[in-house]
């Protein structure tokens, strides 16, 4: 294909919401949806706080086909309350990724992807967000040691809290340009650190420390690709046929860099942290 | 929040399923699927108190003068202006005929 | 004060295991008659990230936890999967420049997937409340266990946000933010609501949260053993979905798996 071809071609990703998404990177045609809309499994704590509930809690769960392997998405809506992990929405995950594992030990390999645009816990139903992202968290573990299971952060909200961790324990991840990753939002570091710790407002800062190209240029993603349907596909294939980097068990490689930084650990900039996280020894 | 209800004559059977939108600030999302003959139900869950009125209108504007199908609605509204409101049920009307 | 620093000597007799951060407070001892291993993350005023000298869950923190639970892993693998108990008292994750630009996520990963693994290697897991478990800092610490206990005690909670930040995101008063958590038990910060969501194996009574008594040693070293037993060969976090206030996290399993089967 020419460049020009690519460019006529060119369809963003980022600009599909949370279905649209799980159908694009499906193969044609496979894209089955399990507890729709119009199962209306709603969430049972919004309501009561008068705040107005999606049918879905913003999560879409589909089974389908990626390249002819068996594969089962989880994505979530980030236009729904930040994209947050409430109990419908985080149960939703947890469950496909238990099913999943399930269909593994019965002899059917099923893979898992996950799209991430989500601030992490719902605060609204904060202890149950929580424990739902614990058993999202196992779930991934799991599965893991049958199938990948492969993290997508695109953006626009980028993937923080409990769910940055999750991200951490995927077989791969895959980021673009307009991704974010970071377990702490900004405003929330600001409160509790102060702004000369970390100044919420100034945009390029956040972003040199946890954009998709500074997180994969660390090693801290496995694919940094532009925001189009095709080459993310692509790359998620591609990524589907690639053993592990197993970076959630790397504690020795990690203990042995932070060290470097010494006893009183200084501020980093972006390219120091490069340098730190760039080497051979992954 | 608050919770409204309409009611409308249809003349056309109800057929096929739609959903468009999304419950993120300033839009809506619109379930559609057949709902009891000769009725068209609505159903609005809306962030807004008290824009009983402001619905009913825009409904009503939106709905006169047309055969309506035999179908069952439902919003969940997080500030949408009307029309964005609009917008969203023509989609899913539109969905629907191709569904 | 850090409970777990006065709870943990008490519980496993023997010397703390070096190699780790000085945040880290890693005892092996036994329980019911089975190798164990203690593991606290306790403040330490020097630590090389100021913003995780509090007992906060940091960079060190993460990744050593994933060094010592899965260095127990692996010199278990050919022999009796030692119980881990996971002493927790932690007041939240560490929030700070510093920590974000070094991948602190990744860090917690690391100590989540440890925890898991071993659960997984059929060793039993159990996390103790004895003080806070806040947030990521919990994922990182405890949530992975097969069974969870708590002290039955005011100074023990459990939240995915302290009360004044929480207030601030969702743009309600302080005050409004506790009448709507009195309704809604999940966003409730006693005990008492977090038990209700099931989640909680045990509570247990004690003379003095703070500073345990000989009796309260022996109480809560009883009920760890029974909790070893208890576990058995389970692997998996199933014995949570059971509360009262955990009903929607059934439906939404059990509807799944009818679907999930059609498809």
């Amino acid at each position: 294909m020419t460049d020009t071809e690519r460019l006529l071609r060119h369809r963003s990703f980022v600009e599909l919401g949370a279905r649209q998404r799980a159908r694009a990177l499906l193969d044609n045609g496979t894209f089955r949806e399990l507890l729709g809309p119009f199962d209306r499994l709603m969430s049972p704590w919004l309501p009561r706080q008068g705040i107005v509930p999606q049918a879905d809690d913003g999560v879409i769960i589909a089974k389908g086909k990626l390249a002819g392997r068996a594969c089962v998405v989880a994505a979530i809506e980030g236009g729904f309350q930040g994209g947050s992990m409430g109990e419908v929405g985080g149960a939703k995950i947890a469950g496909a990724l238990e099913l999943a594992v399930e269909d593994n030990r019965n002899g059917i390999p099923t893979c898992a992807v996950l799209l991430l645009e989500t601030g992490g816990v719902r605060l609204q139903e904060a202890n149950l967000g929580l424990a739902a992202i614990a058993e999202i968290q196992a779930g991934i573990v799991e599965l893991r040691g049958h199938q990948p299971v492969i993290g997508v952060i695109a953006g626009s909200v980028g993937c923080f809290g409990g769910m940055s961790i999750a991200a951490g324990l995927c077989s791969h991840l895959l980021v673009t340009r307009e991704a974010r990753l970071g377990l702490n939002g900004p405003q929330v570091i600001e409160q509790e650190a102060g702004i000369e710790e970390y100044n919420a407002g100034d945009r390029p800062f956040i972003w040199s420390f946890s954009g998709g190209e500074q997180r994969h240029a660390c090693g801290l993603a496995d694919a940094y690709v532009a925001d189009d349907v095709e080459r993310i596909r692509e790359q998620l294939l591609q990524l589907l046929g690639q053993p592990s980097a197993n970076r959630a068990r790397q504690h020795a490689w990690y203990l042995q860099r932070l060290a470097q930084l010494g006893a009183e650990a200084p501020q980093l900039d972006a390219a120091a942290v490069r340098a730190l996280y760039q080497g051979d020894a992954q | 929040m608050q919770t409204l209800n309409f009611q409308f004559p249809a003349v056309e059977p109800g057929r096929g399923r739609s959903l468009v939108g999304c419950v993120s600030s300033g839009d809506l999302e619109v379930l559609i699927e057949p709902g009891t003959a000769g009725r068209l139900d609505i159903q609005v869950v809306t962030s807004v108190n008290g824009s009983e009125a402001r619905w009913e209108q825009l409904l009503q504007r939106l709905f006169s003068g047309r055969a309506l199908p035999a179908v069952k609605i439902d919003i969940h509204d997080f500030g949408a202006t009307p029309g964005v409101v609009r917008l969203r049920l023509e989609q899913g009307f539109e969905e629907i005929g191709h569904d | 004060m850090n409970r777990a620093l006065n709870w943990l000597p008490n519980l496993a007799a023997g010397q703390a295991q070096a190699g780790y951060p000085a945040s880290l407070r890693v005892i092996d001892g036994e329980l019911d008659n089975r190798p164990a291993r203690f593991i606290a993350v306790v403040p330490d005023a020097h630590n090389p990230f100021p913003r995780a000298r509090a007992g906060e869950v940091g960079l060190l923190e993460g990744w050593g936890l994933a060094k010592a639970v899965s260095e127990a892993v692996e010199a278990d693998r050919n022999t009796e999967k030692r119980a881990i108990v996971a002493l927790i008292d932690v007041p939240s994750q560490a929030y700070g420049r510093r920590e974000e630009a070094l991948g602190i996520h990744q860090a917690l990963a690391g100590a989540v997937e440890a925890y898991a693994q071993a659960r997984l290697a059929g060793h039993p897991v159990i996390g103790l409340l004895v003080g806070k478990a806040m947030s990521g800092a919990f994922l990182a610490h405890g949530y992975q266990a097969q069974r969870l206990i708590a002290l039955d005690d005011s100074g023990v909670m459990v939240h995915a946000m302290g009360k004044a930040a929480a207030a601030r995101i969702t743009l309600r008063s302080v005050d409004a933010l506790e009448a709507l958590a009195a309704e809604i038990p999940p966003m409730a910060y006693d005990l008492g609501s977090y038990a209700s969501l099931g989640l909680l194996w045990r509570r247990l009574s004690v003379d003095n949260a703070d500073s345990p008594s000989a009796a309260d040693i022996a109480a809560v070293r009883a009920c760890l053993a029974e909790a070893v037993r208890d576990i058995g060969q389970s692997t998996d976090l199933s014995s949570r979905l059971g509360g009262e206030h955990r009903q929607a996290s059934r439906d939404v399993r059990a509807r799944l798996r009818s679907q999930w089967q059609e498809a």
